[in-house]
């Protein structure tokens, strides 16, 4: 008992341990990368210990920029993808959870074929409807502002659906007893409905931050302006140095600039996003 | 303080109806207990009642007011639900109070009246608590106090205890019964336990399919039972049933044969399928066959010493005995076809199974019905 209770706490450990050098050795390099200067990364080996100037290089890309992209301080590309992804995580979240309202509450004409409608636009994210919807977003004017970086990504029938099924959840005493109370729709919605959906809400904007801010290909469609670059296509511009070598010191470090929101976020709200995800009682 | 007058309350569901044109009149201050089996249509009035449900044809009148198309919060009413209903994200407070304050009545006025209603249901240790942590008692009186802080003119409750384990569920009702003769607001109270109608109510409704069957004080509802459905609905265990049929003379019993000491004496005649027959004083209001409704603690064994002297005996076999504490039911199968029926025992009359016995009944615990519309015979007895 004994002996067989020891191997497996040292083979799930050894397992442990082996998946967290798979997923930590490359941060590892990415953090020594970003404190050595460039001449150092240009040199074989690549250095496996970190150097002297990592705040050095942190700051130098946060305020002046990297690569092609050099008269753009990275700090507004985080300031650009911070904005997107907010609008996208609320704007995503007011529109689904007042539709999915709507159709688990109100009995309008039409309502499950609105309700499909909805459902149908599951199959088709921005990556197949991109030139129309670039057509429809030049068209408003809004190439080159944060409005057209986040606005076609707003629409979302997955947290729509995700908040019918949290409100079906709900018992009818709960709506009736409301009314009884002398809660109108509104009331109970504000009252009710968005504190008990609380978990949900905040499980779904951990998804939807990560969602807005690694979006790539729309912010690279709509912006030419570099005052609306956003961080990811950010990097990959620094990337592609015609002249030069790539200055891996400052890519490197602006890519651990890049990881710090997201990871925030999800540490922040690891107690809400679990509660949320797994919680069923009502 | 409110009268409530239903009159053609109709329900319809598409095609099926549901309550079937109801008239009733409930005095102010009254307890009306709405009982009947599962699918019989009381939540159904109920929810009409409190304005949850649209009301297909007649009309629900408060005090004299029509409200067939006034809001429920508008109506003066409370509803305490089945599974309560609470709030889960309000402590108990909130959730007394979330009614007061939509209503804008000031925070002071508010404080006031719950905490009132929570000594009068001795929450007040739990006011802060959230619904999770409090158990399935608490939960009842939560409920209960959030319906009374809106000091409404009519209380509405459907099925409020049938959550509740059974000990708890006969304190709960004490605690309602005292809560009516302290409030002395109407209240109506729909469930399907007939122990709760029988013991709560001024005046029972017993519904079937949609219809009224009886409506009438406990004493009524179970001495005198209206209709077949009634008889057997109200009472546990459930009445005794006997064939019998009418003629212009007598009343006849087909089933039951001639008491034990007879038999002996004359043991070729019993057995035989003329059954015990009985003159009528008079003549019946309708001949032909007929249900003979009589309650298990009607019924009693003959030896002779303190029973009354019955005017109907006959013989039977005792089958099971059921024990009950203070009373002693059992089970017995009479006749040539050995039919079951079960009377109830107040005192241990040391039988036991196998034991044959003569049983007997009085008259006027008799209980007469048609067995095709199932309502009340006045058969005239004579004490003879």
């Amino acid at each position: 008992m004994v002996e067989e209770k020891s191997f497996s706490y040292y083979l799930n450990h050894l397992i442990i341990i082996f998946g967290i050098l798979v997923i930590g050795f490359p941060l590892w390099i990415t953090f020594v990368a970003a404190s050595h200067d460039m001449v150092r990364m240009a040199q074989a080996p690549l250095p496996l210990w970190p150097g002297d100037r990592f705040f050095e290089n942190m700051a130098q890309a946060l305020f002046q920029g990297v690569g092609n992209a050099r008269e753009q301080p990275v700090w507004i590309m985080l300031f650009n993808s911070l904005i997107m992804a907010l609008s996208i995580a609320f704007g995503k979240i007011v529109i689904s959870v007042l539709s999915a309202f709507a159709i688990v509450y109100f009995d309008f004409r039409f309502r499950m074929f609105f309700f499909w409608m909805i459902f149908i636009t599951l199959m088709l994210p921005v990556e197949v409807r991109i030139l129309p919807t670039f057509e429809v977003v030049a068209n408003l004017g809004m190439l080159n502002t944060r409005l057209g970086l986040s606005v076609p990504l707003i629409a979302s029938a997955t947290a729509t659906f995700m908040f019918r099924q949290v409100f079906l959840t709900v018992p009818d005493e709960l709506l009736e007893a409301a009314r009884m109370d002398g809660a109108g729709p509104l009331r109970f919605f504000k009252d009710i409905l968005l504190p008990l959906s609380r978990t949900n809400i905040a499980a779904l904007f951990v998804i939807l931050f990560i969602y807005g801010w690694n979006q790539y290909l729309w912010p690279l469609l709509i912006t030419t302006d570099k005052d609306m670059y956003t961080i990811v296509m950010g990097i990959k511009q620094m990337l592609e140095a015609v002249e030069e070598a790539p200055e891996w010191h400052l890519i490197t470090a602006t890519t651990l600039l890049a990881q710090l929101p997201p990871v925030l976020v999800v540490v922040g709200m690891q107690h809400l996003f679990v509660k949320g995800l797994t919680e069923t009682e009502k | 303080m409110a009268e409530l007058t239903l009159t053609q309350i109709t329900k319809k569901f598409g095609s099926t109806q549901v309550i079937h044109a109801m008239d009733i009149h409930i005095q102010d201050g009254e307890f009306l207990v709405v009982v009947g089996p599962s699918g019989c249509g009381k939540s159904t009035l109920l929810r009409m009642i409190a304005g949850l449900e649209q009301i297909s044809d007649g009309r629900i009148r408060i005090n004299g007011q029509t409200v067939n198309n006034i809001e429920p919060k508008d109506r003066d009413i409370a509803m305490v639900f089945q599974n309560y209903a609470l709030y889960p994200h309000m402590s108990v407070f909130n959730n007394m109070a979330y009614g007061l304050k939509l209503r804008k009545i000031s925070k002071a006025k508010i404080k006031d009246r719950v905490d009132h209603a929570a000594r009068l249901l001795q929450l007040d240790e739990l006011l802060l608590r959230k619904p999770r942590e409090l158990s399935g008692g608490q939960r009842q009186r939560v409920a209960m106090g959030r319906a009374i802080v809106r000091k409404p003119s009519v209380f509405l409750f459907d099925e409020p205890l049938s959550n509740l384990d059974a000990k708890l569920r006969s304190s709960m009702r004490v605690e309602l019964k005292k809560l009516h003769a302290a409030l002395k607001t109407t209240m109506i109270y729909v469930t399907h336990d007939q122990v709760e109608a029988m013991t709560l109510a001024d005046r029972i409704l017993v519904m079937n399919q949609g219809r009224i069957e009886q409506l009438g004080t406990p004493e009524q509802v179970f001495f005198h039972p209206e209709t077949l459905f009634t008889a057997r609905f109200i009472g546990s265990p459930e009445i005794n049933l006997l064939a019998c049929n009418l003629t212009r003379t007598l009343l006849l019993f087909p089933d039951l044969e001639e008491p034990h000491q007879k038999r002996g004496q004359d043991r070729k005649k019993v057995g035989t399928e003329d059954g015990i027959a009985l003159g009528l004083p008079s003549e019946p209001p309708v001949t032909g066959p007929c249900v003979c409704g009589i309650r298990p603690e009607h019924l009693f064994v003959v030896d002779g010493s303190v029973a009354p002297d019955p005017d109907v005996r006959f013989f039977g076999q005792i089958d099971l005995k059921e024990s009950l504490g203070s009373d002693t039911l059992y089970h017995i199968q009479y006749g040539p076809r050995r039919q079951p029926l079960i009377i109830r025992s107040g005192k241990h009359a040391g039988l036991s199974p196998g034991d044959q016995v003569d049983l007997g009944f009085l008259w006027e615990h008799c209980h007469f019905f048609d067995p095709d519309t199932g309502n009340r015979i006045a058969v005239p007895i004579s004490r003879t």
